[in-house]
């Protein structure tokens, strides 16, 4: 019996784009918080994914695509840190200003020390503690090897527990 | 969250990166998927068709940027709504055709042009479409009709009159008949007119 088309596509073709949106767009939110603040986090936001739309038909891999979209934010998040010199981030933002969401709300105090971080230490830090991620897929969104992300993590860690007292 | 992926969706759309937009629509049989293409709308899924396995077809067929934009089906939604409570008889609607070719777009255009309340046979949409004799091959286009409702396959029947088949069930196409008054509501009503 021939095999269907239909499971033919589903399994060579990449998934329809919203899946990913809706798998992963909150740990790609809550990366960008951590990473450049709640008010900027949205346009980084828009950035990372018309940035992953406009690659995504010609991904040859849809092995890790969880991983790729943490990459292409962590990119944009340094993108950001660079068109504003590395600024220190405001640590007081009306909560208001994001409306009623639903989202679990991340303590604020302690990303705002986050964001002051180095940026591979920053974006270890949110990757780790934002989304959850193993060392070996932190590695794979900074670009890095394990060993090397597992050091900026610690590095991080390290000076966040100096700056909590 | 909800807004930021609204926003989202506008800017690819601004930026040509909307391949295939989509949104799930009421209707009196369940929901419905629509998608639509910058060319128009390419997919109606009835409510028994599974919308994740329709999603990733779209995907593989026309391309994986597909995205959920509710917004731009605003008209759509308006006109399905209209015709569902029988006061729309004529969508005004752009169609992207791609998902048809040959014989079966030509069968599929002929189906479209059949006028509310009206029925044909599969004999002659085979011949409207070219191949008189290719009647089986009629009622495949019918039944791969990817626009459901808005190209009227519900309006193509047997010669004798019978009901033939319909891809959301044969009691969903009774009730469209129905509702554009080509059917009494009781089957044995019908057979004897």
């Amino acid at each position: 019996m021939a095999v269907p088309q239909r499971l033919i596509h589903s399994l060579t073709a990449l998934p329809p784009f919203q899946s990913l949106l809706d798998e992963h767009a909150a740990d790609v939110m809550a990366v960008l918080r951590g990473a450049v603040g709640r008010t900027d986090a949205e346009d980084c936001f828009q950035e990372t994914f018309l940035a992953a739309l406009r690659a995504y038909p010609k991904l040859g891999d849809d092995g890790n695509l969880r991983g790729w979209l943490l990459t292409i934010a962590h990119r944009k998040a340094i993108d950001h840190h660079r068109a504003n010199g590395r600024r220190p981030l405001p640590i007081a933002e009306p909560e208001d200003l994001a409306g009623a969401t639903a989202e679990p709300e991340l303590d604020e105090g302690i990303w705002a020390l986050v964001g002051a971080l180095p940026p591979k230490q920053r974006a270890a830090v949110a990757l780790r503690y934002a989304c959850d991620l193993p060392h070996a897929e932190i590695a794979a969104a900074l670009g890095c090897s394990p060993a090397a992300a597992r050091r900026s993590l610690h590095e991080g860690i390290k000076r966040l527990r100096r700056e909590l007292g | 969250m909800k807004a930021e992926l609204q926003r989202l969706a506008d800017r690819a759309a601004v930026e040509g990166l909307l391949d295939v937009a989509y949104a799930r629509v009421d209707s009196p049989f369940g929901p419905l998927l629509l998608a639509s293409t910058p060319l128009g709308l390419v997919k109606v899924s009835l409510p028994n068709y599974e919308a994740e396995e329709t999603l990733e077809e779209l995907a593989a067929r026309i391309s994986p940027r597909v995205l959920e934009a509710p917004a731009r089906f605003d008209d759509a939604r308006r006109q399905l709504d209209l015709y569902f409570e029988g006061r729309l008889h004529e969508f005004d609607l752009p169609l992207d055709w791609q998902l048809s070719k040959g014989f079966r777009r030509r069968a599929l255009r002929a189906i479209d042009r059949i006028p509310y309340g009206k029925t044909r046979s599969y004999t002659q949409i085979a011949r409207s479409a070219g191949n008189e004799r290719a009647v089986r091959a009629a009622g495949t286009a019918c039944g791969a009709n990817p626009i459901p409702i808005v190209v009227p396959c519900h309006r193509v029947l047997r010669s004798g009159g019978a009901l033939g088949g319909y891809g959301g069930g044969l009691p969903m196409k009774e009730a469209l008949l129905e509702m554009e008054g080509v059917l009494g509501a009781d089957p044995r009503e019908r057979s004897q007119t």
